[in-house]
């Protein structure tokens, strides 16, 4: 076996499979148990890298995963939008496994094996959407990381787990079943295949109001890029641990959702076709609505991680906003968004474990002074927080400055005010908690003074909050990167 | 090497009629043997035996197309002959195969469920009942299709009764199915004899060919269709004659409701295809009219009506039962749309429903067995307190509702795409909502076993306490199966395509 | 017309029993009552059955030993095919226009027989027939035992009744 890209795009799926079978064999063992996740880790990683690096080449690996020709094949076929999805998905994993460690070992959660094997599968999932050549493949390995994904949110088993994750599989199957699944129907029997192709594959097959239906159909079923209505399941998933939060919820799951909506503009409609559908403008004010909204409803939360929920249902529409606007810029904020996002959002869930670990407090109102005594986690909390807001030097500037250049070219002033109103809603939202953190007086310090910080939940979010900030400088090369796949047009 | 040893050609030659003669011979033998353990023996080894032939003639099917057989040498018309093509291969393979796997699960669910002395007799009527679905689906004889009906219906009511030890329900509703039962195999056999004062013959190529050249549709024909139809209707329980089914599934012993949910409802539906499309003339006016409007409609409503039916069940049987009138309007509607493509969906899909519920009767035995609860609410902690018996229920369910990576969703599939085709948007609609009912009520199922505490007895959490390894063998097979064709759809599908054409050419 | 009902009066008898025996099945609440009705709506059927096995003029199906001793099954099966193609063929007439059928029968063969299909056919439908009454009555006799009525109104009751005493929402094994 000569290590190929076709066994390079197997291994994606193979080395987070093959840790999801040992982790439970060797379970009794934790350091056993946890080296493996990280090993695997650190194999899903390089290989990864092989294959950004193949890709950014101009190759497109293609891999037949069922020999089986007709519409219902799986394959994949990485490029690279996918390779980065798969880039963030990987490299992540890797630093919220040591996050987990300290998190889980930390609050003695019950059932650890359990749930490293979920997060094996759960990445696995990731993967094979990351990598997925044609709808099917996409939407099989959709449906698996919905249900890989269950076991993780309900992991407590109390009622609010149950309710939540009733919430959380009833509304993402629903959508996925009653939404997605007519949309690719209706994409199959309109284009009469499945497979991606650069500029959309209907090719004059449709017109433009049935394409419009379609587009409708899909945006409001990818449930996982959580487009009001449809994003109920994500706050509702708060309930799993912190480290299911911060890898899930904020990057592998969600970033899957806004990562098929991408895909589904470049490579199932074009970006012409879904410039021209009044849907994809309608869906772009759905997204714009949905910013503003879940920004607001996160201003009024009081709860950490309800908070950063709402900001993840906000940040996510950025992306869809992006792609329904289907200009250039638009397309290219988006795909930075995903990367820079999911960057500066874990670091935020992972502040919030590490504060719940330390200090067992939940609520914003209840962190005044807890900086003094958490610097580290304070401050990488206040560095995620400005690249979500979007300000230089960080690296979610650079989506932001995109998207309002995307917005401009389209001539949309109200989207652009949507965009102004969320940043300054988001400075609103998150700046205070680091605030309140370094600014106010401690309620308790007698408290504060016996919090003992497990080194592991504070070193993660610290390396997460330095990638944030050294990816402003890296953004060029990913705007390169991402080029080859995007509509030709003016990008700055 | 294997294929010398299993292909010697007599065996081939008499494989067909063998699958009927076996069974029956074995049903004698077993109900007169003393002892429960020789006679389950005789069981096991007869279904395996049937097994082997019935992938025999698959195999000679595959390769030649279709397999004839003139019983004792009378060649038809005038002799019974038995045929066997793509058309009913599949579905004698299947009755085997799910036949034996049942068989080895009721190595100890029977213990739990029939009283000792009735056990060989139990047996037998078993034997009995799958020799009548083999040979009404193998027969190229349309009285000899009656006659197989009654004999595996009238032994199946026999077996739905013997659940009556567990719950007396079972006997009232073995007589409901009984009634019922008997009027559809009597509107069936007045139908049959249209049909013969019409054509003057009984063997369904002779009465295909007679039709056909008589150019289709007299009024006798019509009646004769619209009393087959209906008559097959109550064996198949398309909604709304499906009122036997419920009952029959969710009382009858376990054995029997995971043989009869995977076999019976399918013989039936075969042999509604069979009629429908090679023996009448598809492309007469009523019969393509009664398929939009009959057929397909009525299947929607089923679909509906049966999905919100099985949500408010209390009884996890019952509301697998009424799953499965549901599912049957998936068929229904596939088979409606009349098309080549709905026909592959309607055949896909009841090959792969025959799995999946299969695979959840057997479960929902298991768990019958080892804590003698059948509620839904009773489920709850399955994960803690039987892991393996609840994951397979868990894919199963996933089947049911047709997510990717199961046989479910394949069929599903087939069934939209076919649906779209026909620009049947409306039954796309339908075949979406229904499975998010299907959701709903798997989901409380599935909510039960892994997200609720094992209850307590006395404050001690119940103990683990996993079925044993001849019941778990079964159902993981068929969870395995819908897991196996979830992926690599192309033998479903190609057999499936295989039926159509049979359907779609004639006999 | 009253010829039309007199050549039909056995479609006619066919149709009255058959609407009774179903009437019978579906009205009473007696399950003894409702399995008499499903032996009248099967006795229909044999009725039927005998009914297109006649040919008018036709005699019964035995072949006249012509006195070759031996090998005269061999040559009989083959003239029985030939009588019961023809037979049947009519027959299949025989629905609507029973009377010419019956004419023309008599000129296309030189012996006429009944078509015996058609009898043997509902031989084995009547003992089908008895079977599912045997099972039935079993059944019947089983349910006096257990529930101490044969009404089904009454079965009824007692299973709903029990159907909620036996419901447990707090899902503990009883």
């Amino acid at each position: 076996m000569i290590y190929s890209p076709q066994i390079a795009l197997a291994l994606l799926l193979i080395i987070p499979l093959i840790a999801a079978v040992i982790i439970p064999l060797v379970g009794k063992n934790e350091n056993m148990r946890e080296g493996v996740t990280l090993i695997a880790g650190a194999a899903l990683l390089a290989n990864v890298i092989m294959l950004i690096v193949h890709v950014g080449q101009g190759n497109r690996p293609e891999l037949l995963l069922v020999p089986f020709q007709g519409p219902l094949e799986l394959k994949f076929v990485l490029e690279p939008l996918g390779a980065v999805f798969a880039g963030i998905a990987s490299s992540l994993w890797i630093v919220n496994s040591l996050f987990t460690i300290g998190y889980m070992r930390g609050n003695n959660e019950k059932k650890q094996t359990r749930f490293y094997t979920f997060v094996a599968i759960a990445i696995a999932g990731a993967m094979g959407i990351a990598a997925s050549g044609n709808l099917i493949t996409l939407f099989f390995f959709y449906e698996a990381l919905t249900v890989s994904t269950f076991p993780l949110v309900t992991h407590k088993g109390d009622a609010a787990a149950r309710r939540g994750g009733r919430i959380y599989l009833g509304v993402l199957m629903a959508t996925s079943l009653g939404l997605l699944l007519p949309a690719i129907i209706a994409t199959y029997y309109f284009a009469g295949t499945t497979d991606f192709a650069v500029g959309g594959l209907f090719d004059g097959a449709i017109d433009v109001k049935t394409a419009g239906i379609i587009l409708t159909l899909f945006a409001f079923g990818i449930g996982k890029a959580a487009l009001m209505p449809v994003h109920p399941w994500l706050p509702n998933a708060m309930v799993a641990p912190t480290p299911v939060s911060s890898l899930l919820h904020a990057v592998a799951v969600v970033k899957a959702g806004v990562f098929t909506m991408l895909k589904v503009v470049l490579y199932v409609f074009g970006a012409d076709l879904v410039q021209q559908t009044g849907a994809g403008t309608m869906l772009a004010y759905v997204a714009a609505f949905t910013i503003v909204a879940a920004s607001v409803i996160a201003l009024r939360k009081d709860n950490l991680k309800a908070r950063l929920a709402y900001s993840t249902v906000s940040q996510l529409s950025y992306i869809t906003l992006g792609a329904m606007l289907a200009a250039p810029a638009a397309l290219m904020g988006a795909g930075l968004q995903i990367v820079m996002h999911a960057w500066g959002k874990i670091t935020l869930f992972m502040c919030a474990g590490a504060i719940y670990t330390a200090a067992h407090r939940t609520n914003i109102s209840q962190l005044n002074g807890l900086g003094r005594t958490m610097p580290w986690v304070f401050g990488a909390f206040l560095i995620g927080s400005a690249s979500i807001i979007g300000l230089p030097p960080m690296g979610g500037s650079w989506p932001k400055y995109f998207l309002l250049v995307g917005a401009l070219d389209s001539g949309k002033a109200v989207l652009m005010g949507a965009l102004i109103i969320s940043s300054v809603l988001n400075i609103a939202y998150l700046i205070p908690v680091g605030i309140r953190g370094f600014l106010l007086a401690p309620d308790d310090a007698e408290a504060d003074a016996h919090i003992k910080q497990p080194i592991w939940v504070v070193i993660p979010p610290v390396i997460t909050a330095c990638g944030a900030f050294v990816l402003f400088f890296f953004a060029g090369d990913i705007v390169e990167y991402l080029r080859p796949v995007l509509p030709e047009g003016a990008m700055l | 090497m294997l294929s010398a040893i299993l292909s010697p050609e007599w065996i081939v030659r008499e494989a067909p009629v063998a699958l009927i003669v076996l069974p029956l011979m074995m049903a004698v033998i077993t109900a007169i043997l003393p002892r429960e353990r020789l006679a389950w023996l005789v069981v096991m080894g007869t279904t395996i035996a049937c097994s082997v032939l019935s992938f025999i003639v698959l195999r000679e099917v595959l390769a030649n197309g279709v397999v004839d057989y003139a019983l004792g040498g009378w060649e038809p018309p005038l002799g019974i002959a038995l045929h066997v093509d793509g058309l009913n291969a599949p579905i004698l393979f299947l009755i085997s195969v799910i036949g034996a796997l049942c068989t080895l699960y009721a190595m100890r669910s029977v213990t739990a469920e029939v009283e000792p002395k009735k056990r060989p007799p139990f047996y037998a009527a078993f034997l009995v009942s799958f020799a009548g679905l083999l040979g009404m689906v193998i027969t190229g004889d349309a009285f000899n299709v009656f006659v197989f009906l009654e004999v595996s219906s009238i032994s199946t009511y026999v077996l739905v009764a013997m659940g009556s030890s567990r719950d007396r329900r079972a006997l009232n509703s073995a007589y409901n199915y009984l009634i019922l039962g008997s009027i559809g195999a009597t509107f069936f056999v007045i139908g049959l004899g249209f049909l013969f004062m019409e054509t003057g013959t009984l063997n369904m190529i002779d009465i295909a060919a007679t039709l056909k050249a008589a150019g289709g549709g007299s009024r006798v024909v019509q009646v004769a269709f619209a009393f087959i139809v209906v008559g097959l209707g109550l064996k198949l329980a398309m909604f709304p004659l499906h009122l036997w089914l419920p009952g029959a599934y969710a009382y009858s012993p376990s054995y029997v409701t995971a043989f009869l949910a995977a076999t019976a409802t399918k013989a039936a539906l075969y042999l509604l295809l069979r009629f429908v499309f090679t023996i009448f003339d598809p492309s007469a006016d009523f019969i393509i009219s009664s398929l939009t409007w009959l057929l397909a409609v009525l299947g929607v409503v089923g679909m509906f009506a049966a999905s919100l039916q099985a949500i408010f069940q209390n009884d996890a049987r019952r509301l697998l039962a009424f799953s499965s009138v549901a599912q049957i309007g998936y068929m229904l509607l596939g088979i409606g749309m009349g098309t080549a493509l709905g026909l592959t969906a309607g055949y896909t899909h009841l090959l792969g429903h025959a799995m999946t519920k299969g695979a959840l009767f057997l479960c929902l035995g298991a768990v019958w067995y080892r804590y003698g609860i059948t509620r839904v609410s009773e489920l709850n902690g399955l994960m803690k307190t039987m892991p393996l018996t609840a994951t397979a229920m868990i894919i199963a369910g996933l089947s049911l509702i047709g997510v990717p990576g199961t046989i479910g969703f394949i069929s599903k599939w087939a069934l939209l795409t076919a649906a779209a085709d026909n620009g049947w948007w409306w039954a796309v609609g339908a075949i979406v909502a229904t499975s998010i009912l299907a959701l709903i009520y798997i989901g409380r199922m599935l909510e039960a076993i892994l997200l609720q505490e094992p209850p307590k007895i006395d404050g001690e959490t119940v103990a683990r306490n996993e079925a044993p390894l001849t019941m778990l063998i079964p159902m993981w097979t068929l969870a395995l199966a819908c897991i196996y064709f979830g992926i690599n759809s192309a033998w479903p599908i190609e057999l499936a395509g295989r039926a159509a054409a049979v359907l779609g050419g004639g006999l | 017309m009253l010829t039309m009902i007199a050549e039909h009066f056995n479609y006619g008898v066919v149709i009255i029993l058959m609407m009774t025996g179903l009437y019978v099945v579906f009205a009473s609440d007696n399950m003894v009552k409702k399995l008499v009705g499903l032996s009248v709506f099967q006795t229909s059927v044999f009725l039927l059955y005998i009914t297109m096995g006649k040919v008018r003029g036709g005699v019964p199906p035995i072949i006249e030993p012509t006195g070759d001793g031996g090998h005269e099954p061999v040559a009989s099966a083959g003239h029985g095919e030939a009588a019961i193609s023809h037979a049947s063929e009519q027959a299949s007439h025989g629905a609507e226009h029973a009377a010419q059928a019956g004419d023309h029968a008599v000129q296309a063969a030189e012996i006429l027989y009944s078509n015996p299909l058609p009898h043997v056919l509902i031989l084995t439908a009547i003992v089908v027939g008895v079977a599912t009454l045997a099972v039935g009555l079993a059944l019947v006799v089983r349910v006096r035992e257990v529930y101490g009525t044969i009404e089904e109104a009454e079965i009824d009751a007692i299973n709903y009744a029990f159907d909620l005493e036996g419901y447990n929402p707090e899902g503990e094994i009883r």
